[in-house]
């Protein structure tokens, strides 16, 4: 960070979440918090698989897997690569999961619901998508209560204006 | 590097506006700091600086988490005490590095 621009700081960002996968999960969670900690405003946006992270029905939000098959960069702690076949095995994608999870841990990186609490203590805000909810039948009820509330892609953008706003899509 | 008269000491900053060296602060110091960021340190923002500065000295790095988990403040109450960045300002202010952490 050794040469500063002469750029205009950043204001807002809006950022959605639309895959239900630990590392997707995070890489938005992580965005946030990270803007609010520099004093910018942020919005997260869940929808299709994301809203897996924001549902408290079933305990969803507490079971994010990190998926095994079709990953061809997880490996194991040696720096092997894992087999696809390998990670088809019953077992392995909760092995994974749980095994990045306590990695995260280490780095002082919270569980969703408290990286949520965190987010929304520093005044970011965290909405679901309304379109998505009514095709996997969820009620504002089986949401986190941190979420703020539910949109129309519409309201998403509405929120979305203003200098200095940017909308990333993880 | 910069340095700085700063409460009667000449102290010496980072490129980023940070103390170089975490020794040569003092309270004097502290409250200087706080005056160009426009905080008037209560008795809350000391234990915040005292707990950070503890920290740092002990090599743990350094996070929003763990003043939250502190016992000194919650999380909300970390944000209000240092308005639009925390982590930032209050290590500034604390005469420490920099902050490397993303949470």
């Amino acid at each position: 960070m050794s040469d500063k621009s002469n750029d205009t700081p950043l204001k807002k960002v809006c950022i959605i979440c639309a895959k239900g996968n630990i590392e997707d999960v995070y890489a938005s969670l992580v965005m946030a918090n990270g803007a609010v900690m520099e004093g910018i405003e942020a919005k997260l946006f869940f929808t299709f698989f994301g809203l897996d992270a924001i549902t408290k029905k079933g305990k969803r939000m507490f079971k994010l897997h990190t998926p095994t098959v079709g990953n061809p960069a997880l490996r194991f702690p040696n720096g092997w690569r894992v087999p696809t076949w390998m990670g088809a095995i019953p077992g392995m994608e909760g092995m994974t999961s749980s095994m990045m999870k306590k990695e995260m841990d280490k780095l002082d990186i919270p569980p969703v619901d408290e990286f949520m609490e965190m987010i929304v203590a520093g005044g970011g805000e965290i909405y679901a998508c309304k379109l998505a909810m009514d095709m996997f039948k969820l009620k504002k009820e089986d949401l986190y209560d941190d979420v703020k509330g539910v949109l129309t892609v519409g309201e998403f953008y509405e929120m979305s204006g203003g200098e200095n706003t940017q909308i990333i899509f993880t | 590097m910069e340095t700085r008269t700063i409460a009667g000491k000449s102290v010496s900053f980072t490129e980023d506006g940070y103390m170089s060296d975490m020794h040569e602060w003092n309270e004097d110091i502290a409250k200087e700091l706080a005056k160009e960021e426009n905080i008037e340190l209560d008795d809350l923002h000391w234990k915040v600086l005292g707990f950070l500065r503890e920290k740092q000295a002990a090599g743990v790095s350094l996070t929003i988490r763990s003043v939250g988990k502190s016992g000194i403040v919650d999380i909300k109450g970390f944000y209000t005490l240092f308005p639009g960045g925390p982590l930032k300002l209050s290590t500034k202010i604390a005469g420490l590095p920099k902050p490397a952490s993303c949470v």
